[in-house]
């Protein structure tokens, strides 16, 4: 039996098990990458939270992000999906192209968005300069910094329209039948009927996507450098992470910031293993939640 | 058999002897170390181009030695690559002051101490400022190459055209040419900037600006002083007092525009910045992609209360050194002490790539071609009042710390200085001391 589950244990082990542990070991000591770990207790804990003042601008865009991001992704996703799931012509079509930016690799997608909203040279405040209005700085300013992300996520959320999609054309037919002879209208429809249906899809997307807003790092990482780098000096002393003024320095770029160019791993470890209870606390309490409001079809209640 | 037996015996003896011979006499010549060694440095495209020649030089010269370079690399590989086990044998690295705490404090590159003795090599033939900044409570564990010295590069067509007569010596000068200089677009948006001081443009860090005040980060303890130096608030309130006068909009909006510091679409290189803080390697960059640009070099302004340090600015540099994984260290080293000590190939560095040489010999060279521009660096450089930053354990920690700040008061968001550089002392400690490590007074 053992021997069955064998690969199953081995990658366990070494892609999960391993660094929990060890990022647990490496939490209660100082560790610079360079030379052996050396034991503190808790003094890291204690930093993170009583010492370290970049720590609560970290969480509070984090938690920003989540709130904005998540219900921005999965409203966008599937009001796309549901226009699809409307159309007659062109179908095929639509949902190719609204798809495609999901292919994009994140780097190269958030570099090309930076480009497009540059706040003197890119097209997109062009052209609301030659309709007289003057665009706002986007990733160089403080307030338009993280909304001009949740665009960048928005633009990139054909993985999740695609589920939506399915979801939606495996609606029942005969359910919208008998309310449409029940006499509601398109909207009470949406609500009673559909929204319910693909409840478990929504769960899904508000699940996947508050992970993804508590690891959200490549875009933030890339935005920030890129933006700053236009205007940025050398690598000589110009920390770049967070431009501007940490609006994107997010809790795991603080955490990389800390490990990496701090020479503070252990004191990363420490915000690993706190984003890790917060990440299953939050699930935990979506998914209790999500017995009141999702509709599991055919499930004996 | 026996007699095959004594036969064999003899030639083991004679080729052992030989071995042991030939070991001693490469051991004894003072170009000891041979085989194929690696080399990193963080130079790219054109300077790269100059590593690879007085690289060259240094094989011609040491015929047993093969060196592969390798550019365009950052710290964070050199980091990376020492925890593989993959590190070179030789590696350049262009942050001393976040890195050198690091590298040395933690055994990362090697103690030179041992080769240096047995070669002679003493830390006195390198300025005093360029040994602060190459090794760590003590321990040596790399050599300076090519150090930066900030100073301000003018228009001298604009000042010209402005009826202002040479470049500015006092920061009340320097804001006053700012402003004159300064040329806005019928819609009101900046279209020359007279100098930019916002923090994290081009070259502009608080560490940068900060001799210019005379000030020090820490006391001898190594506790963060920032907010007893009243020269930290003037120095932060000046800046944001330009900024406010330019509008802290309109100069984001210009900085957007303002193309790449190290492309030739550089702000100051096309004209549209009339002044600029900015390190002597500039003086290269324009000769190659901007030969027609009238400017002038000069030392940065100094606080109006201390002019005596007029002259003096900021300086930091390149370090190198052997990472402990090397597993031909006398090779290495070999290359390490003509890279660092080498009078003909510091003077040709010093010609092409146009940074300052980093040894008294060097700096005297008559090699290096002269030129009133880049002259004016050595001598910020060779000036008694420049200083350069702490070297920590933490890296960066501590200049980003004061540059985070330093960006949220210029955009309005501090509103009582005093209370917020006593809050940074606190967070700069508190962060060192999280990190265990000590600080280099």
């Amino acid at each position: 039996m053992l021997a069955f589950l064998s690969p199953w244990i081995a990658g366990f082990t070494i892609f999960f098990g391993y660094p929990l542990v060890m990022t647990a070991y490496y939490s209660f000591t100082h560790y610079d990458l360079l030379s052996a770990p050396r034991w503190v207790g808790l003094a890291n804990y204690r930093f993170l939270f009583q010492g370290d003042q970049q720590v609560w601008p970290a969480v509070s865009n984090t938690l920003w992000f989540m709130a904005v991001a998540v219900p921005a992704n999965a409203l966008f996703a599937f009001g796309v999906a549901l226009m699809l799931s409307r159309a007659r012509r062109g179908n095929g079509f639509f949902r190719t192209v609204f798809y495609l930016p999901a292919l994009v690799p994140p780097v190269a997608a958030t570099l090309g968005f930076v480009y497009l909203l540059n706040p003197g040279t890119g097209p997109v405040n062009s052209l609301l300069g030659a309709l007289g209005i003057q665009g706002p700085l986007w990733f160089d300013s403080p307030q338009w910094s993280k909304p001009s992300l949740v665009l960048l996520g928005m633009w990139g959320v054909g993985n999740l329209m695609i589920i939506f999609l399915a979801a939606l054309v495996d609606v029942p037919k005969h359910l919208y039948e008998s309310a449409s002879l029940d006499g509601a209208g398109s909207f009470q429809q949406l609500r009673y009927v559909t929204l319910p249906t693909i409840s478990p899809v929504i769960l899904f997307a508000v699940v996947i996507g508050v992970i993804e807003a508590l690891q959200y790092f490549t875009q933030a990482y890339v935005a920030s450098t890129i933006a700053a780098g236009s205007a940025a000096g050398a690598t000589e002393g110009a920390n770049s992470l967070g431009y501007p003024l940490e609006s994107t320095l997010f809790y795991p770029i603080l955490l990389y910031q800390q490990g990496f160019r701090y020479f503070n791993m252990g004191y990363a470890s420490a915000m690993a293993m706190l984003l890790l209870v917060v990440a299953l606390g939050v699930t935990v309490l979506i998914i209790r939640n999500s017995r009141r409001w999702v509709h599991v079809a055919g499930a004996a209640r | 058999m026996r007699r095959l037996a004594a036969v064999m015996v003899v030639l083991l003896l004679a080729l052992t002897a030989g071995a042991c011979g030939g070991s001693d006499e490469s051991k004894s010549t003072s170009s000891g170390g041979s085989g194929d060694i690696t080399f990193w440095t963080g130079f790219t495209d054109r300077e790269l181009g100059v590593m690879e020649d007085v690289v060259a030089d240094f094989e011609k010269t040491h015929p047993n030695i093969h060196v592969k370079v390798v550019g365009g690399i950052s710290d964070d590989k050199i980091v990376a690559a020492i925890r593989g086990g993959n590190a070179p044998d030789v590696a350049h690295s262009f942050d001393a002051g976040a890195y050198a705490g690091a590298y040395c404090g933690n055994g990362a590159w090697i103690d030179l101490a041992d080769y240096m003795k047995r070669d002679g090599v003493s830390e006195d033939i390198f300025p005093a400022v360029t040994q602060t900044y190459s090794k760590f409570e003590g321990t040596r564990c790399a050599l300076p190459m090519l150090a930066d010295a900030y100073g301000l590069y003018y228009n001298k067509d604009m000042l010209a055209k402005a009826g202002l007569s040479g470049p500015p010596k006092t920061v009340t000068e320097l804001m006053d040419y700012a402003k004159k200089l300064t040329v806005r677009n019928a819609d009101g948006s900046l279209e020359v900037v007279g100098l930019d001081p916002f923090n994290g443009f081009y070259e502009n860090i608080a560490a940068h600006w900060a001799p210019q005040w005379g000030l020090d980060w820490t006391d001898e303890s190594g506790k963060s002083i920032l907010s007893s130096t009243p020269g930290w608030a003037d120095m932060l309130e000046w800046q944001k007092e330009l900024i406010d006068w330019y509008g802290y909009d309109d100069l984001v909006r210009f900085q957007a525009k303002a193309g790449d510091e190290f492309s030739p679409q550089q702000a100051f290189e096309r004209g549209k910045l009339a002044m600029n803080l900015d390190g002597e390697w500039r003086v290269a960059f324009i000769a190659a992609e901007h030969p027609e640009l009238n400017y002038g070099t000069a030392p940065l302004p100094v606080d109006d209360a201390e002019p005596d340090l007029y002259g003096s600015g900021y300086t930091s540099g390149s370090i190198i050194g052997i990472p402990k994984t090397s597993d031909n260290q006398d090779a290495a080293w070999e290359l390490l002490k003509y890279l660092a000590t080498d009078t003909g190939a510091l003077a040709k560095m010093a010609n092409d790539i146009r940074n300052v040489p980093t040894t008294s010999d060097a700096l005297q060279s008559p090699d290096i071609k002269p030129d009133e521009n880049f002259n004016v660096f050595l001598d910020i450089f060779g000036n008694p009042n420049t200083r350069t930053t702490p070297v920590t354990v933490v890296g960066s920690a501590n200049q980003d710390l004061v540059d985070a700040f330093a960006a949220k008061y210029q955009a309005g968001k501090v509103d009582d200085l005093q209370a917020g550089l006593a809050n940074l002392d606190k967070a700069i400690d508190a962060q060192l001391a999280a990190a265990g490590g000590g600080q280099v007074p």
